[in-house]
């Protein structure tokens, strides 16, 4: 026997057009907070528009995005103003809503990725037999070409994300909101989010809202450009471009030094895999070098990262400290991975692509201090590195706050810091401007040439092209 | 990695059973290996189930012992520290007992081998109207558990980077495991919480009745497999009590 509940007839998600988005004199503050994160926003979006919202990391945009959600209830969460979807309040309108938010791993749901598309119309109480011809339909018009049987994991960020925005796109929405789409992604995996976004929008049968930082790549996608600015919308007349982030920036010059870390061949193949992560590799790292490392998709430049870090030893081949990195280790010589993690920290400091991974510590003092404790300075000593750090870094007012509150640039500086605060000869960093919006890049980067300056030696594995174009010295491909 | 990733399954014979006649069956197993003590009953169930390894696409030794494992050595410590810790379990006790516990896990690990957890979640909503909310929400959530795998090595690496490792000091590593398991914890939170926004944007649990794509059927075949159960079960039972092994558990 088959069976499926009774299907109720035209579920609200799956009729009707475009629907618009009115906003007059908006404001949000959250609970916790003393100021606004939106102050007075006018805000309309006819049905059928397309806008791009853009602003920097903590002008607002995604409590916006939130409100028009319909996802601000929190207690304490103050909202004045009107706000409606489609002439109704955002929650209500809820249905008619398709939303492509960051994080390609935590927005499926099923295990193949027909299924996945399903799911929604499922919700939605569609009969068995309309399911499958719009799953069909919608996986068409994303451009998604493995079918419906495709195991959802095995699928790249790039895919995954198609498949979400079909998932949306099979329950017909009014309003397709989009959430950073691409900021997770590498720039293949980008280019084919955006590819896909540019099939779905051509009919104008859905408004759309894209919300990101880095405005350029929506422009041809986009009808008009709104810019938050100190919780206000600015909005931008047609032909406005973004100023290139790498405009009139100037940075410290730097002698070369000897080599201090150098990798020999060096090669990494995981366990019960056959192909190589990273084919054997050859690099040195000089002070007052930034070398870096690229490659267009893939990890490998990440467990080349790695390697250098000394937080995995080679399969094949080998990386080496220079002499005079090594002296005074209590343990495994010139070989950094075999290094006590104590006498790691102050040789060779390590920045992760997720800042989050590396936060140990409820209060950034404490964060910062760590480092220096661990590596046996004393706490007066450890505490003064830390307040010159926060002054450095200008994040003194957060002291006392929790590394996991900050803002998203907040917490890439401060990532960074941490990792200088043992005062490391070498630095190793993994996508350090990844997700960044223009300011926090310029920071990065100026932080980074000022290290530079100072005799240190600089690997940097990233996907940035702008990145490597102002502060490269040396490249690796991969 | 990627043995770890919760997928479809692969296509095997005892995948062709519903998942909640399986679940049926292993209840039954169930009852019968919990009223008694002795050594027949849970033998020849253990047999019956281990025919069923090639329906479940396990016919590697090295597949059999990926799966089964951290069961038989929790099967075989039962059993010894039984014998040890009793004054009058003798070692045939300690079998029986280990025997019991491979017998009550082994169909669990058949299920997980051979189902597709999307139709376990069909089945058990259509057949036993168990709630979407809990069938589907649970199967989400158990797609975030590889992430986690990987998150785990990140995370622990993370750690050296910032001069924090327990070196040989057996303290020190479990504080560190401690450490690790909640920074672990804090992101499989912020996850779940942002896939359960995912879930509603697609209007999961919205208030609609919700109507299954797929549909799930019980055939001839899962009858079949149901009562060739029962007769495994009945025909150990009635061995056990015709040699005289048969020690009820209750009321015996």
């Amino acid at each position: 026997m088959t069976s499926t509940s009774g299907a109720r007839a035209a579920p609200d998600a799956t009729a009707g057009g475009p629907v618009g988005v009115v906003a007059r004199g908006l404001a949000v503050r959250h609970g916790s907070r003393r100021s606004w994160a939106l102050t007075g926003v006018d805000l309309v979006v006819e049905p059928g528009e397309r806008v791009l919202l853009t602003g920097a990391s903590g002008s607002g945009k995604s409590t916006l995005l939130a409100a028009v959600a319909g996802l601000l209830h929190d207690e304490g969460t103050e909202v004045t103003g009107e706000l409606t979807v489609g002439g109704r309040p955002p929650a209500a309108s809820r249905g008619r809503l398709g939303m492509l938010a960051q994080d390609p791993d935590s927005q499926l749901v099923m295990t193949r990725a027909g299924d996945d598309v399903a799911f929604g119309l499922e919700n939605a109480g569609l009969p068995p037999e309309q399911i499958w011809p719009r799953v069909d339909e919608a996986m068409a018009a994303v451009g998604f070409v493995h079918g419906r049987d495709r195991p959802t994991h095995a699928l790249s960020g790039g895919e995954k994300q198609r498949l979400v925005l079909a998932g949306a796109l099979a329950r017909r929405p009014g309003l397709l909101l989009l959430d950073e789409p691409t900021s997770q992604l590498d720039p293949g995996g980008a280019a084919l989010v955006r590819d896909a976004v540019a099939r779905v929008v051509a009919d104008r049968a859905a408004t759309v809202l894209v919300v990101d930082h880095d405005a350029a790549p929506w422009l041809p996608l986009v009808d008009r450009v709104v810019e938050l600015v100190d919780g206000g919308l600015v909005e931008h007349g047609t032909g406005w471009r973004p100023a290139p982030r790498a405009a009139g920036l100037r940075l410290p010059a730097a002698t070369a030094g000897p080599v201090l870390l150098a990798a020999d061949a060096a090669g990494y193949t995981y366990r019960g895999t056959a192909v190589p992560a990273l084919r054997p590799t050859d690099a040195a790292l000089r002070a007052g070098r930034v070398l870096a490392v690229t490659r267009p998709n893939g990890t490998g430049k990440s467990t080349l990262a790695l390697l250098l870090a000394g937080l995995r030893a080679p399969t094949t081949g080998r990386v080496d400290a220079a002499a005079g990195l090594a002296s005074g280790v209590r343990r495994g010589g010139t070989a950094p991975h075999r290094w006590r993690a104590a006498d790691l920290v102050t040789r060779i400091g390590t920045v992760f692509q997720n800042p989050e991974q590396q936060f140990l510590t409820g209060r950034l003092r404490d964060e910062l201090a760590l480092g220096p404790l661990r590596s046996g300075e004393h706490a007066a000593a450890a505490r003064a590195t830390a307040d010159g750090l926060l002054e450095r870094l200008g994040l003194t007012e957060f002291a006392d706050a929790n590394p996991f509150t900050l803002s998203g640039g907040q917490k890439r500086r401060l990532s960074v810091a941490t990792a200088l605060a043992t005062s490391p000869e070498v630095l190793v960093l993994d996508e350090p401007t990844f997700g960044q919006d223009a300011r926090t890049w310029r920071e990065v980067v100026t932080l980074l040439a000022e290290q530079r300056a100072a005799g240190r030696a600089i690997a940097i594995v990233t996907h940035d092209a702008d990145l490597v174009d102002v502060l490269a010295d040396e490249r690796i491909r991969l | 990695m990627t043995s770890l990733a919760v997928g479809p399954a692969p296509d095997v014979a005892l995948a062709r059973i519903n998942p909640v006649t399986q679940l049926a069956a292993i209840l039954v197993v169930t009852v019968v290996l919990l009223s008694s003590l002795d050594l027949v009953t849970p033998s020849i169930v253990v047999a019956a189930e281990l025919c069923l390894l090639p329906a479940a696409g396990l016919t590697s030794p090295r597949a059999v012992w990926s799966r089964t494992w951290p069961l038989l050595t929790s099967a075989a410590s039962v059993g010894v520290v039984n014998v040890l810790l009793s004054d009058d379990a003798p070692p045939l006790a300690g079998a029986a007992l280990a025997l019991r516990v491979v017998g009550l896990a082994l169909p669990g690990v058949l299920l997980v081998a051979s189902t597709d957890p999307v139709l376990l979640a069909d089945a058990l909503t259509v057949h036993w109207r168990v709630p979407p909310r809990f069938a589907y929400g649970a199967l989400a959530a158990l797609r975030l558990v590889p992430l986690l795998v990987v998150e785990f090595e990140s995370v622990r690496l993370a750690r050296r980077t910032r001069g924090v490792e327990g070196g040989s000091n057996p303290v020190a590593q479990a504080r560190l495991f401690a450490g690790t398991g909640f920074a672990l914890l804090v992101g499989a939170v912020r996850r779940g919480s942002r896939l359960a926004t995912a879930m509603d944007a697609r209007g999961f649990d919205s208030g609609v009745p919700r109507t299954n794509a797929r549909g799930s059927s019980l055939h001839a075949r899962d009858a079949v497999f149901l009562a060739g159960t029962v007769l495994v079960c009945g025909v150990a039972v009635t061995a056990s009590i015709s040699t005289g092994a048969w020690q009820p558990l209750f009321g015996g």
